[in-house]
């Protein structure tokens, strides 16, 4: 039977979108959902090292959620996860709002600062980790030094050493890292609002915290749905800062222990205290993603529907 | 989303492993065995090389090549390897619950006194290291003896018109003179916190002691015996002379004072002697063990073994592999270890040249062991994690030595049998 030319337009069209899609979805299914499924399953296995032993059905997610061993550590990291995403909500979060409404004012050298806020961003998390580290250390640290010069000795502190501060040193570190991220898009998302509104506000005489509060924020919440759901996220996999600020063991005594950390060192082991358990690890690992996907879903929907159309 | 790099990185490994493999095979000559041999040790590239030389002098059959891992990653890289069935001949291993979880799954070859005769040239306890406690079986041969001991600075000392002290009383009045000159008397820091359990061991040893060692093996005592009790408020009470705001000062910055010279006394590992000369080699140096309560007492260093030289189970070259483990179990290579790299090989009837390395042999001689790694690292919550968050949290002032050993207690009580009363 002859091919009409529509049915080869069409068959055109089609092997063209497959060959544009089959290679993505190959390598995702290999390189994402793959070894989603397979920790997934690794999680009902008992482990010798890397070596998968008996099928042990839901033990190790009871190990990790309710173990008398496991689960105060899982539940102390965890606690200091929300206490990271909280933190950081106001603090990064808020204080990017702020910044960007300064910037979105364009106030003098408003460029330059602009460009700066955003810089460390650019910055291997590692650098910016051992930075602050440096600038925390007890005895030749910045922080330290900078309070001794202006007389504040009593407020000196071995900050990454005190249980009361260790954590808040990470958060701080975290927020000078990252703050540029939520400014920029911030900014973006006020640049987006037209300016007739804005003048029209100035024009009924509101004042510039009503202006923020019931004109800018609640124009600017596409923004703030993308910013909260990377936050969110962001905080439940929190890893590198401290890792390299507080290291494995989440130093002092769990004080800076996050998830990811609890993750790491059951999985993989840590070489100067513990050894390894691969399925408790993805055990963890697995739950660690459901409450993500769960929460995070929930969490869009929810700053989605706050959303105003313009 | 941690387990897709890690992964990814496992992928990585696996590639990378397939490579070495199949570059070993291209690279062999026509009846040449070539051995890979895996190790953490990227430092000791040198050294490991010219033993490759030796051993080819005796074996020109054999070649062996040398690669070497970052050790943070280094168990993760060989695990993902032996359990894809692949790895290097010759591996260099851990000891205790690190070397179990390669061992238990039968990765490793058995090896005894006929295949390995050279074993006979080892202490027991080095043996006992690289055991597996479910087979009784011996998977590889010990490469390096570790102490916890006290490093001093010399010069300082004599400055001080100080001497090594002998009973925790002199050590507290060496400290007292020490911090009167505006010398820092320790270096160390509690902030890393493994830095705790090494500092436990490097100071408490000798006021433990080899019988209260016995009686927790036996299930006589446990962590809430006086003698342990005791011991750690005496170190909460040393500690007011570590570092300035110790519990903020990390391992390289403790490392650093101590080099520096700004510091006496440095409680921590014989391995911490060759790093420090290399960093500052004008360094006079001098070793003590924990000083005793009483005169009187055994003096006494915490030791362990550091790990081993296995033969990967699945090796297609299983004779090559045991002849250049079976070389690395010899007088003339634990000579040629302890020489060059100033760490005290296990095997018997070395010659040491380095006086501090040859007197470190002597402590290491009659010691008692680094307790919690040697005892209580097989399961989680390992010795070692209760013991360095439990001290790193009692020397912050949060908790009396009495709720520290307590919480050691309870944590190791959940899987060991003797402690459930």
């Amino acid at each position: 039977m002859p091919v009409s030319p529509k049915q080869a337009r069409t068959w055109k069209h089609r092997s063209w979108v497959a060959f544009l899609v089959v290679p993505p979805i190959a390598f995702m299914s290999l390189f994402v959902v793959y070894p989603i499924l397979s920790a997934f399953a690794y999680a009902f296995y008992e482990w010798q090292g890397l070596a998968r032993g008996e099928f042990v059905g839901l033990a190790n997610f009871q190990q990790v959620l309710f173990g008398p061993t496991m689960a105060p550590v899982v539940w102390n990291a965890f606690l200091h996860n929300v206490q990271a995403l909280i933190a950081l909500m106001i603090i990064q979060n808020g204080g990017g709002f702020l910044l960007a409404w300064l910037l979105y004012k364009e106030p003098f050298g408003f460029r330059f600062h602009r460009i700066a806020v955003f810089v460390p961003v650019v910055l291997s998390t590692i650098i910016v980790g051992f930075l602050w580290k440096l600038f925390l250390n007890p005895n030749f640290g910045i922080v330290n030094q900078a309070l001794y010069a202006v007389g504040l000795d009593s407020w000196a502190k071995p900050w990454l050493g005190d249980s009361s501060t260790a954590l808040w040193a990470l958060i701080l570190a975290n927020v000078w890292h990252f703050i540029g991220f939520p400014t920029l898009v911030y900014l973006a998302g006020m640049q987006r609002i037209p300016s007739e509104i804005i003048e029209a506000a100035r024009l009924d005489g509101t004042n510039e915290w009503q202006l923020l509060k019931n004109i800018v924020w609640p124009l600017v919440a596409p923004s703030t749905t993308i910013l909260f759901t990377l936050l969110f996220i962001g905080a439940f996999n929190w890893f590198e800062i401290p890792y390299v600020m507080a290291g494995l063991d989440g130093s002092p005594f769990g004080s800076t222990d996050v998830l990811g950390l609890v993750f790491y060192r059951t999985a993989f082991g840590n070489q100067s205290a513990s050894i390894q358990n691969f399925g408790l690890g993805s055990a963890l690992a697995t739950l660690i993603f459901l409450f993500i996907v769960v929460f995070a879903s929930m969490l869009t929907l929810w700053l989605r529907r706050r959303e105003i159309q313009f | 989303m941690r387990e897709l790099k890690m992964k990814l990185t496992r992928r990585i490994v696996m590639g990378a492993a397939a490579a070495c493999l199949l570059f070993s095979g291209t690279a062999a000559m026509a009846q040449q065995t070539e051995l890979t041999f895996w190790s953490w040790r990227q430092e000791d590239k040198a050294f490991y090389q010219d033993i490759i030389k030796k051993f080819q002098e005796k074996n020109p059959d054999i070649s062996v090549k040398f690669e070497a891992f970052a050790p943070e990653n280094y168990q993760t890289i060989l695990s993902t390897a032996l359990a894809a069935g692949r790895g290097p001949d010759v591996i260099q291993v851990r000891a205790y619950g690190n070397l179990e979880t390669i061992a238990a799954p039968g990765y490793l070859l058995p090896i005894d006194k006929q295949t390995v005769p050279e074993l006979a040239n080892f202490p027991d306890a080095a043996l006992a290291a690289e055991t597996l406690r479910a087979d009784g079986k011996i998977y590889a041969v010990p490469f390096a003896t570790q102490t916890m001991l006290v490093i001093y600075n010399n010069k300082i000392f004599k400055d001080a018109g100080v001497q090594p002290p002998q009973t925790w009383d002199d050590l507290v009045k060496v400290s007292q003179t020490l911090k009167s000159k505006n010398v820092t008397p320790f270096a160390n820091g509690t902030a890393t916190a493994w830095q705790n359990e090494t500092i436990v061991g490097a100071l408490l040893s000798s006021m433990l002691g080899k019988d209260f060692e016995a009686d927790i093996v036996a299930g006589k005592a446990d962590f809430t015996d006086p003698r342990f009790v005791n011991a750690l408020a005496k170190l909460k009470d040393i500690s007011q002379y570590f570092a300035p705001n110790f519990t903020g000062v990390d391992y390289p910055s403790s490392q650093q004072l101590f080099v520096a010279g700004r510091a006496g006394m440095f409680a921590g590992g014989s391995f911490e002697v060759a790093n420090f000369k290399k960093q500052n080699p004008s360094l006079d140096l001098g070793v003590f063990a924990s000083p005793v309560q009483k005169a009187g007492d055994e003096r006494l260093v915490a030791r362990f073994y550091d790990g081993g030289y296995a033969v990967n189970a699945k090796t297609d070259k299983k004779d090559a592999a045991i002849k250049f483990v079976r070389f690395l179990a010899t007088p003339e290579y634990g000579t040629l270890f302890t020489n060059q790299l100033k760490n005290i090989s296990p095997i018997k009837g070395i010659k040491v040249e380095d006086p501090l390395t040859q007197e470190m042999t002597k402590l290491a001689d009659g010691a008692m062991s680094y307790l919690m790694l040697v005892h209580f690292r097989y399961q989680e919550p390992s010795g070692s994690v209760l013991l360095q968050s439990n001290v790193q949290k009692m020397l912050a002032g949060q908790q009396t030595p009495e709720q520290a050993a307590a919480e050691i207690n309870k944590g190791i009580a959940t899987y060991y049998k003797p402690f459930q009363k």
